[in-house]
């Protein structure tokens, strides 16, 4: 009984310090969607409200009503189409270093370097370039960037699934007749669609979540969501309604895609270390 | 590995076929990485500036005014200290977390995907997100320190010096603490059974076991997430760009932020073409030594 008990207890502690951390690390992305609801009284009360008198969606309608929302169309627009892009080159790409060892090792850990490097150092002279080649603010510009950016992690993470598959049957497709790009795309593929799948949205993610890039390279036509998030940060005041609905239009959908990969969301993270 | 049976090429029209694939991703990763830094390295033996486009040749001038320049040791200093603190924490945190959540527990895949959330913020929403948290009247925080010291809390953790550090610390530990975590959590849950029974049977204690077994077991992957994180500390920007804009004065300014004000507020293009090459070459020497140290996806 006394063991069994100080199971209970255990388990009971173990169970408080969980939910603890769940407030803890749930608490600021809790305050930033509530105030999104808030009125501007709620949200310059002293002391904080707590929680929003209703959900009322004013300042959501501003956004969409002064156009701001439209930075979200932009993210996607340039997220969406180098996402694409980076995939398919980066995965046939992949397949050759996975299948015939092109480049060995070296050029494997060349790639990866590249995307390791800070942003900001890479960014510089591109934004010199872009000025000369007249691409700043442009959809084309920074879809070019963000595909730059992601082939080296597509490359990585898609090497990675393709050791994974069994070659055999890439081989059979061969003797049958095939061509090696309708093995590729009849055989490969499919096999690792799962894998495909998951690298595509968290390539899609790295690019969606960008500030740094987007700062430098957009002005006005192109800007994207998180660059938008800091125009309302005033030097006197903040726009703390406009910060919060901006922030959390950006923040669901990213929310509410990778809730249902939770399965890949290791592997990805971890640039492929854990299989996960 | 594919080492075992690398597909030989079985028709003569094939040959070209494994350059015809990494032909376009090494056209674009040539394009956008070596053609700039061809670009940057001569514009750094420039003298280009916002009122100047002194486009003579000035030898080692810029790469000299390194060396001298405080403000960017400074920076390189933040960004060491940040690294050193935020880096430890969020592996030790993390860690707990993971050994927390490793046995059974009710409910635990519902807390795993709760506390993932904080990773797929955009850094600047989370900087953002904290800045609201810190707000001196209407933020939370104050208000709970309030309550704990039962009297009314102003503080100013974006603007007083000695609290800008905890503030940008707090911001981004809680965005990174949960990535080490599920990394960690993962790699626990790989470490081999038999061998702790083992262990447990020998009468090994939790310390023992934990040195000479776990930790072995999943250092592969510690040494992964402390090389992605470290890396990705180094190029801290967003949180600190959103809570501080590296003030006050300068005393939060990280590399990243120093050479976007040097080459896009104050345009000095040559110098800042130093500075970035700089960057990239330190950085290139510490992951390609690393990368040769840590098994990344074998």
């Amino acid at each position: 009984m006394s063991l069994r008990r100080r199971r209970a207890v255990k388990l009971a502690l173990r169970y408080v310090a969980a939910v603890a951390l769940t407030v803890f690390f749930l608490f600021p992305i809790y305050w930033l969607f509530m105030i999104s609801f808030k009125t501007a009284d709620e949200i310059y009360a002293y002391p904080p409200v707590w929680w929003p008198s209703s959900l009322q969606l004013d300042n959501y309608l501003v956004l969409f009503r002064d156009g701001d929302a439209k930075t979200v169309w932009n993210s996607l627009v340039v997220a969406g189409t180098s996402t694409v892009i980076a995939m398919f080159i980066g995965t046939i790409c992949a397949y050759s270093l996975a299948r015939f060892r092109t480049g060995g090792e070296h050029l494997a850990n060349w790639i990866i370097s590249q995307r390791m490097i800070p942003p900001i150092a890479v960014v510089f002279p591109i934004f010199l370039l872009y000025v000369w080649f007249g691409l700043v603010d442009t959809y084309i510009g920074l879809i070019l960037l963000y595909t730059a950016f992601n082939l080296p992690y597509v490359i990585w993470m898609m090497r990675g699934y393709i050791l994974d598959i069994p070659q055999a049957l890439e081989e059979a497709a061969l003797v049958d007749g095939y061509t090696r790009w309708q093995v590729l795309w009849k055989v490969v593929f499919p096999m690792c669609r799962a894998g495909l799948f998951a690298t595509a949205i968290f390539t899609f993610v790295f690019a969606w979540n960008d500030f740094i890039f987007a700062l430098v390279l957009t002005r006005t036509e192109v800007t994207t969501y998180t660059v938008q998030v800091t125009h309302y940060f005033g030097g006197q005041s903040n726009f703390w309604a406009k910060i919060a609905a901006m922030s959390v239009l950006g923040t669901l959908p990213i929310f509410i895609v990778v809730g249902f990969m939770q399965r890949y969301l290791v592997r990805g993270i971890s640039l492929g270390a854990v299989k996960g | 590995m594919a080492a075992e049976g690398a597909i030989r090429s079985p028709r003569a029209g094939d040959r070209n076929f494994r350059f015809t694939l990494i032909a376009p991703s090494i056209f674009v990763l040539l394009l956008i990485g070596i053609f700039p830094l061809i670009y940057l390295l001569l514009v750094s033996f420039q003298g280009i500036t916002m009122i100047d486009n002194d486009t003579s040749f000035h030898g080692l001038a810029n790469y000299r005014r390194l060396f001298d320049d405080a403000r960017l040791w400074e920076s390189l200093l933040h960004t060491l200290i940040f690294t050193a603190i935020a880096l430890p924490l969020e592996l030790l945190l993390g860690l707990l977390m993971a050994q927390l959540f490793i046995d059974h527990l009710p409910g635990r895949q519902v807390f795993v995907a709760l506390l993932v959330l904080p990773v797929l913020v955009a850094p600047i929403v989370s900087g953002a997100t904290w800045s609201l948290m810190f707000d001196n009247r209407f933020g939370p925080i104050n208000q709970i320190f309030g309550w704990i010291t039962g009297e009314e809390m102003t503080l100013l953790w974006t603007i007083s010096p000695e609290l800008v550090y905890p503030a940008i610390l707090t911001a981004e530990v809680w965005q990174w603490t949960p990535f080490m975590f599920l990394l960690l959590l993962a790699a626990l849950s790989a470490v081999d059974k038999s061998q702790l029974e083992a262990a447990s049977i020998d009468g090994a204690g939790y310390w023992r076991t934990f040195f000479r077994i776990v930790l072995p077991a999943i250092w592969p992957v510690m040494a992964v997430a402390i090389l992605i994180r470290g890396l990705d500390l180094f190029r801290l920007f967003d949180v600190v760009w959103a809570l501080t804009k590296g003030g006050p004065g300068t005393m939060t300014e990280t590399v990243s932020i120093f050479t976007y004000v040097r080459g896009f507020q104050q345009f000095e293009i040559s110098y800042t073409s130093a500075v970035a090459l700089l960057i990239i070459v330190l950085l290139s020497v510490a992951i390609l030594t690393a990368l040769r140290r840590v098994e990344l996806s074998r």
